[in-house]
């Protein structure tokens, strides 16, 4: 099966469209991570400005989104792409509708920054929260290299980092829930924590996600709503 | 990164390396035929076989530079409004012309039009390779000799450069004295292309060039043909409409005579105005 090969049609045309649609991915793929990472740091220092920023990066991700679905339904029309071709044109729109939604989770948490920096200052929780979005930032990371260099194992490396990243979601909830028991009045600042927590959890499900059309694309089989061990084996052809 | 690089347009992405996405940013807004120089200007056309009407006062602008494809069920008339276009509508008994037809602004339809002249500016590649029983160096170089060219050295500088153009030379370059009839379908089609190029035409006619070739070659001439568009104004009947698809940059629709929809052929694939086009393209028409 020729999955890297996309750059070989007769037609140089082809190739040039579905490079820059590829490009383009990557570069929305670029935006978002960037926005995931401000976001927790605007979290993290309660940076009202940094926040701000998250928020106007929104319109770039937004327009991408909008450019490469037309470019694709165009590549549809024209091309009538078959196999390789076809998954990844598929590929690439399911894709970039998960990148739109972790810049939507991003801009919730620099929502979440915005509220919490008008309250008093609080340090529980927040080098888990650090942690776990870091984690997570490389689940998104890892998700747009397989993507970039078409790379079913990468991808299997990001469908497993999934479970860590949701095991440590539940026990940072635990010691959440723990924390507004001891101290009742510290509920408020601890649920709009939880509201960020939370939206990074769910960008890891997108990265994963992205993870898995990876391997459709490159294997030709779909592996969502499968579990893990069954996923690496699909990888490995058995 | 702080905040102040995120306000630039250049954006790092996991590769490592920084992609400009200022240029990614705008939405794409199709190419307009208004918006176009233009080459051949339909007027109100009408054709008559005898006394059946072939073609419904027809008008459009053909782009200069560009691909235009007319699509369309047989019979249409796509055919024929092509056929106007070099004037070989003028070889068949009972063909009347009415309306006018203007290249570059003088009405090809005159009385005062050098027919031959006309054709040289306008050539013509028909369905079923054409090449003469002659050596491929000759195939090419008949035209500049009609032209009055006879300088070898330019006939050779030419007959290399029209093959390079056809994407042909590479096959060809060892065997320029063989027989043209010994070449396959495609590579026959792409001389005739040579053939057709080598005495500068302003416009190239293609008629069904592709039908009957085999995919590799179609997809072949089809590349080639988007290669000539630098260089070339150039129409294409088809009645493949995948290939009206991927090689055109306007298409229009034809369906008895009569010009439906003429335009942008992104927009013609994904978004046709006229519901007759839609049922054509989308295979409902019955």
């Amino acid at each position: 099966m020729n999955t890297t090969g996309y750059k070989s049609h007769i037609s140089s045309q082809f190739n040039a469209e579905l490079e820059d649609v590829r490009q383009r991915v990557l570069a929305m793929g670029g935006l978002v991570e960037q926005q995931l990472i401000d976001a927790t740091k605007a979290l993290m220092d309660l940076d009202t400005e940094l926040a701000e920023q998250v928020f106007r990066t929104d319109d770039k991700v937004d327009q991408l989104e909008i450019y490469i679905d037309e470019e694709c339904s165009r590549i549809l029309a024209r091309r009538q792409p078959t196999a390789s071709d076809l998954r990844l044109v598929h590929a690439v729109i399911k894709t970039i509708t998960d990148l739109e939604r972790i810049g939507d989770e991003s801009h919730k948490i620099a929502k979440m920054a915005h509220e919490l920096s008008t309250q008093e200052r609080m340090y529980e929780n927040m080098v888990e929260t650090q942690h776990l979005s870091r984690q997570v930032s490389q689940m998104v990371r890892g998700a747009l290299d397989a993507f970039a260099r078409m790379d079913a194992d990468a991808a299997v490396a990001v469908v497993r980092e999934d479970v860590v990243v949701d095991r440590e979601y539940e026990a940072l909830l635990r010691q959440c829930i723990t924390y507004m028991m001891e101290e009742p009045r510290t509920i408020g600042r601890v649920i709009d924590l939880i509201w960020a927590v939370r939206a990074i959890e769910r960008i890891g499900d997108h990265a994963k996600n992205i993870a898995e059309y990876v391997i459709y694309f490159v294997k030709g089989k779909d592996v969502r709503h499968t579990p893990l061990e069954q996923v690496e084996r699909e990888v490995r052809g058995e | 990164m702080d905040p102040q690089t995120m306000t630039s347009v250049q954006t790092r992405t996991s590769l490592g390396h920084g992609i400009d996405i200022s240029s990614m940013e705008r939405s794409q807004i199709p190419t307009r035929i208004e918006d176009e120089s233009i080459a051949i200007e339909v007027d109100k056309l009408d054709l008559y076989y005898g006394e059946k009407r072939a073609l419904n006062s027809v008008s459009m602008k053909i782009p200069h530079k560009k691909v235009t494809a007319f699509i369309g069920p047989s019979g249409c008339g796509k055919s024929t409004l092509l056929r106007c276009f070099n004037r070989m509508n003028d070889l068949v008994d009972g063909c009347r012309v009415e309306g006018g037809l203007r290249l570059d602004g003088k009405n090809i339809y005159d009385r005062d039009v050098d027919i031959a002249m006309l054709r040289r500016r306008v050539g013509m590649v028909f369905q079923k390779a054409n090449p003469f029983p002659k050596s491929i160096y000759e195939n090419v170089a008949y035209g500049l000799r009609l032209a009055g060219i006879n300088k070898k050295r330019v006939i050779d500088e030419t007959v290399e450069w029209a093959l390079k153009g056809a994407a042909l030379w590479d096959e060809v370059k060892d065997r320029l004295d063989d027989s043209a009839l010994g070449l396959s379908g495609g590579q026959q089609q792409r001389l005739v292309i040579a053939r057709a190029i080598a005495i500068h035409p302003d416009v190239i006619l293609l008629d069904e060039p592709c039908s009957a070739l085999d995919p590799i070659s179609t997809l072949k001439v089809e590349e080639l043909i988007t290669e000539l568009k630098s260089n070339y104004t150039i129409v294409i009947v088809t009645h493949n409409m995948q290939q009206a698809a991927r090689v055109s940059d306007y298409t229009a629709f034809m369906y008895v005579g009569d010009l439906i929809e003429f335009g942008n052929t992104d927009q013609l694939f994904t978004k046709p105005s006229k519901k007759q086009t839609e049922d054509y393209i989308t295979g409902r028409y019955g």
